[in-house]
């Protein structure tokens, strides 16, 4: 399993890049900043499971909180509204 | 007994469905048995493992807490088979309000609340939930003002969300049984609240 | 370059609050998915892989159980539990018998 190096509370940033294959990293939140909600656990890379291969070592999986203003320049709605993300640690980096 | 209506020629998708089948059947991969008995348990799943669970948080602000904590474990505490379920509940408050979407295709809680609805699945719904959610939430009849907070939940992983709703005012005293009947299928996607005593 | 699929925050349309019964052949599909995974045959992450895969049109234009049984049957022909060829026999013979 590769060590969890994020702890709750930490401000993250989603790494910006555009890969191919299967991947669970939505587009709208590439490049954001947000901060780490929890730490879900590690689980089988969902990357390498739908190319056939096993997926291991487990990958630590957090819940990351972003604010809605942070993602959408122009976002309509309440400054504390917020958008939280399952996101695998390789696409995050510290902010 | 289904009645089949009138005769039309299959699809190219339901002789993909057959096909698919037979192949599977006749290299013994699975069983026609197999297959039936999980159409017949998906059917009987509906939303009510979703609702018995929020009615036992009502009453139980302890299992409340246990849920919150660790949803598959709280569920696994009421003898709910879940095989495979990371469960995590969030909570409505007054200041709060949760809604839950995939937007990559249609993560749900299936073991706690069956099969999700067309339009959880469909474009409209995965785009703008995470861009506009006061906008879609007005749409399915749910204002809320500015004061309270919304927090979207992306379900992008390998979690599974429950939204529980409010315990609605005039149900002091109300046991599970009769709790559980309000809480609707749309109140623990939290496009919804839960119902009334009076609705 | 953004995957079709890959759809959140793009501007859409009103809700369409639609509630569909499912037909058995649908219902079928799901279950089949469900108990291939069950014995580890496959994943859903491989047949979210081949929807992702369908072109643009096909995505938008397909039902969600149509989406399914192409998934499906992509995967099972990757993951060498039938053929293509296999299929297409069947096929023409389940056509045959109506």
């Amino acid at each position: 399993m590769a060590e969890p190096r994020f702890q709750p509370g930490e401000q993250v940033r989603v790494i910006n890049a555009l890969p191919l294959g299967h991947v669970r990293t939505p587009f709208y939140i590439r490049g954001k900043t947000g901060t780490i909600e929890r730490y879900c656990g590690s689980f089988p890379n969902p990357e390498e499971l739908a190319q056939m291969r096993d997926g291991l070592p487990a990958q630590p999986l957090y819940r990351v909180k972003f604010r809605q203003q942070e993602v959408w320049p122009d976002y309509d709605g309440s400054p504390n509204d917020v958008l939280e993300v399952e996101i695998y640690q390789h696409w995050l980096e510290k902010a | 007994m289904n009645d089949p209506g009138p005769y039309r020629p299959l699809t190219y998708f339901q002789l993909m469905e057959i096909s698919l089948r037979e192949l599977l059947v006749e290299k013994g991969v699975v069983t026609e048995g197999e297959v039936a008995e999980e159409v017949e348990a998906m059917r009987k799943r509906g939303y009510e493992r979703g609702a018995r669970v929020v009615a036992r948080a009502w009453v139980d602000p302890q299992y409340k807490e246990r849920l919150l904590a660790n949803g598959t474990k709280a569920c696994e505490e009421l003898g709910l088979e879940i095989p495979a379920l990371k469960l995590l509940v969030v909570e409505n408050t007054p200041e709060v309000h949760n809604a839950i979407v995939c937007t990559l295709c249609s993560c749900y809680p299936r073991m706690l609340l069956g099969i999700p609805p067309e339009w959880y699945k469909s474009r409209n719904y995965r785009s703008r939930m995470v861009r506009e959610p006061r906008a879609v939430l007005a749409e399915f009849g749910l204002d809320l003002p500015a004061h309270v907070t919304i927090r979207v939940h992306d379900s992008t992983a390998d979690m599974r969300y429950l939204v529980l709703p409010m315990r609605p005012a005039g149900t002091e005293g109300w046991e599970e049984e009769r709790l559980a009947a309000l809480v609707t299928r749309d109140s623990m996607i939290g496009v919804a609240v839960a119902k009334g005593p009076n609705d | 370059m953004r995957s079709h699929h890959d759809m959140g925050g793009l501007p859409a349309g009103k809700v369409d609050r639609i509630e569909h019964d499912y037909a058995d052949w649908e219902r079928r599909v799901d279950a089949m998915g469900v108990v291939l995974s069950r014995k580890q045959l496959l994943t859903v992450d491989q047949r979210r892989r081949a929807i992702e895969a369908l072109t643009p049109q096909a995505y938008d234009q397909l039902a969600y159980y149509e989406r399914w049984v192409i998934a499906l049957g992509q995967t099972l022909i990757q993951r060498g539990i039938l053929t293509s060829a296999e299929l297409a026999k069947k096929m023409l013979e389940v056509e045959k018998r109506g």
